[in-house]
């Protein structure tokens, strides 16, 4: 049943003048029940991600992975070269001086780190993405310049094309569009 | 002013107990200083340099929040300016040093200088009436700035001028260029010449950062409690907390820093002149002070500081705030005390009476001056432009 929903639309979607229109709306539709939805703005909008559901991000846990891996790394490549592989006496120290392997340490901890925020941020984005259908609608490129889109995807459970099409209606946007998937 | 009346009995209650702390405090490290001037004079400036961060930090955030002008500097700008308005106060603690120099400095001590050679060459600038022309010169920097920083923005309360907020902005800068400058010379004027033969560069940029810190734990503290009133119960949001806890997470991270590179600076050359001020802090239990330290004004707090929920709650950032206050007691007496015990971990009652009668008139003269001006700058423009856009 899905899956036949889905190819003939990938969703509906609604069309705002001002962002607090659109964070309106989206919060109209939270409390609808619509949980597939996603919303467009030129710029970002503050309080928008909460009012479409969206909760808390994996991304911090995902950047602490990668300091945690990144300062266990820089730490151990210095202690295997200076104590286990290549042990050179240099002015008496201790072979494990871990004072001067803090700062290879650090940068190896804010170099995976960083890394790991980049691309967790892709992945989690689902970036790169060549294609998505929200692009079939020509009106969608203003996205980018001054006007707020919400898009109720058909993946969700309660979304039915001649209901939903009114309830968005029912949000007094300036326009509602069908997209093609 | 109206608004203030809700929470005034509130601050009188506070700041009548803390002057009454404040004078048996004071008292009875007067009667140490009979019994043993020498530690009394230690103890005295431990607890001074702690609780002159607390005016000198809030000049340095001050600056900032100027330069930058974001909605936290609003909520805080009152404390702040408030903690730095007790600087003539702290001028006239200042005074009592001036009987300790002997014992404080031993290059203050004819007999040790004329067996040290060392001392003989740093004696140019080691002596006391310099010592204290320089120290006049701190004041004046420090006051001067701390004038105009509240002059300008009670001024702009009563006349609604907004070019006041052009000027206050331009001397952001400079006033955190001075306070840098005139707080390294006064660090080693200070402190670092209580050990006349170590030296370190970094060292006056470890007390900025640890006046910085202190000052934006108890400014979120203050904040925490002055949010339950008018009129501050009306702008106050969540994300401030969040901006000052993360501002809070910055600073103890750059304290980490600062402390690491002299550290390992120092580790590293492994110099007779310069060494033995870490031997000495990791021996005969100053060892396990550092180590405290380390974990609970570094470790502790940044983990703490890094859970987005612990910094959107008031009441946890505030009980976080406690915690770094605290443990900058402990940071400071790390720093000082081990010049004093070099072989042995030593603490005298006095190091706890004295810094609590002072922070006792301290407290006391903040509250006096926080209770004279509204508790937010609202005829500044900036201040409708940074809450609008939050």
């Amino acid at each position: 049943m899905a899956e036949t929903k889905q190819s003939e639309l990938y969703g509906l979607m609604a069309e705002f003048d001002g962002p607090e229109q659109l964070i309106e709306a989206s919060r109209k539709a939270y409390e609808a029940g619509f949980r597939q939805m996603d919303a467009y703005t030129p710029f970002p909008v503050e309080g928008l991600p909460e009012a479409v559901g969206f909760k808390e991000s994996k991304l911090p846990l995902i950047v602490l992975i990668g300091a945690l891996v990144g300062g266990t790394l820089g730490f151990a490549m210095q202690y295997f070269a200076s104590v286990i592989h290549y042990p050179l006496n240099i002015g008496g120290r201790p072979l494990n001086s871990w004072p001067s392997f803090l700062p290879i340490t650090f940068e190896m901890t804010i170099l995976v780190a960083a890394f790991s925020a980049v691309l967790g941020m892709f992945a989690l984005n689902g970036l790169p993405q060549p294609y998505h259908p929200v692009f079939n609608v020509p009106r969608f490129a203003l996205a980018s310049r001054d006007r707020f889109f919400l898009c109720i995807e058909s993946e969700d459970e309660k979304f039915d094309p001649e209901e939903t099409k009114k309830f968005l209606e029912s949000l007094q946007p300036r326009d509602v569009f069908e997209v093609d998937p | 002013m109206e608004d203030l009346e809700a929470i005034k009995p509130e601050l009188n209650r506070i700041q009548q107990r803390a002057l009454i702390i404040g004078v048996l405090g004071l008292a009875l490290a007067g009667a140490g200083a009979f019994v043993s001037p020498q530690q009394f004079f230690r103890s005295y400036l431990f607890g001074y340099l702690f609780w002159i961060g607390l005016a000198l930090g809030s000049l340095v955030i001050l600056g900032l929040h100027h330069l930058v002008s974001g909605g936290w500097g609003f909520v805080i700008q009152r404390i702040l300016e408030a903690a730095s308005r007790t600087i003539p106060v702290l001028a006239v603690l200042f005074l009592p040093i001036f009987f300790g120099m002997s014992d404080l400095y031993i290059w203050a001590r004819p007999d040790v200088v004329a067996a040290d050679e060392i001392l003989q060459h740093k004696s140019a600038y080691l002596n006391i009436p310099f010592f204290w022309i320089r120290a006049a010169g701190y004041f004046a920097v420090w006051s001067g700035f701390i004038y105009f920083l509240n002059k300008w923005s009670v001024e702009q309360d009563r006349t609604g001028d907004a070019s006041l907020s052009d000027r206050l902005e331009r001397i952001g800068g400079p006033s955190i260029l001075f306070y840098v400058i005139t707080m390294t010379l006064a660090s080693t004027d200070w402190v670092m010449s209580l050990d006349p033969h170590w030296f370190s560069t970094i060292f006056g940029f470890i007390f900025v950062i640890g006046q910085v810190v202190l000052t934006m734990a108890f400014a979120a503290l203050v904040l925490s409690k002055l949010a339950q009133y008018k009129p501050i119960s009306d702008v106050i949001e969540r994300k401030h907390f969040h901006d000052l806890g993360n501002l809070m997470l910055a600073f103890i991270s750059l304290w980490a820093y600062v402390n690491v590179s002299q550290f390992l600076i120092i580790w590293s050359g492994n110099l007779p002149e310069e060494i033995p001020w870490y031997i000495h802090r990791m021996q005969g239990g100053w060892g396990i002070l550092s180590v405290f330290v380390v974990v609970f004004h570094f470790l502790v707090p940044f983990v703490l500081l890094l859970m987005r929920r612990n910094k959107r709650r008031a009441n946890v950032l505030a009980k976080i705030a406690v915690g770094v206050i605290l443990v900058r007691f402990f940071d400071l007496y790390w720093i000082i005390a081990p010049n004093f015990y070099p072989h042995g971990i030593h603490v005298h009652w006095l190091d706890v009476v004295t810094p609590i009668g002072l922070g006792g008139i301290w407290v006391a003269a903040f509250i006096w001056q926080l209770k004279g001006r509204a508790l937010l700058p609202v005829n500044d423009p900036r201040l409708q432009e940074a809450f609008a856009h939050e």
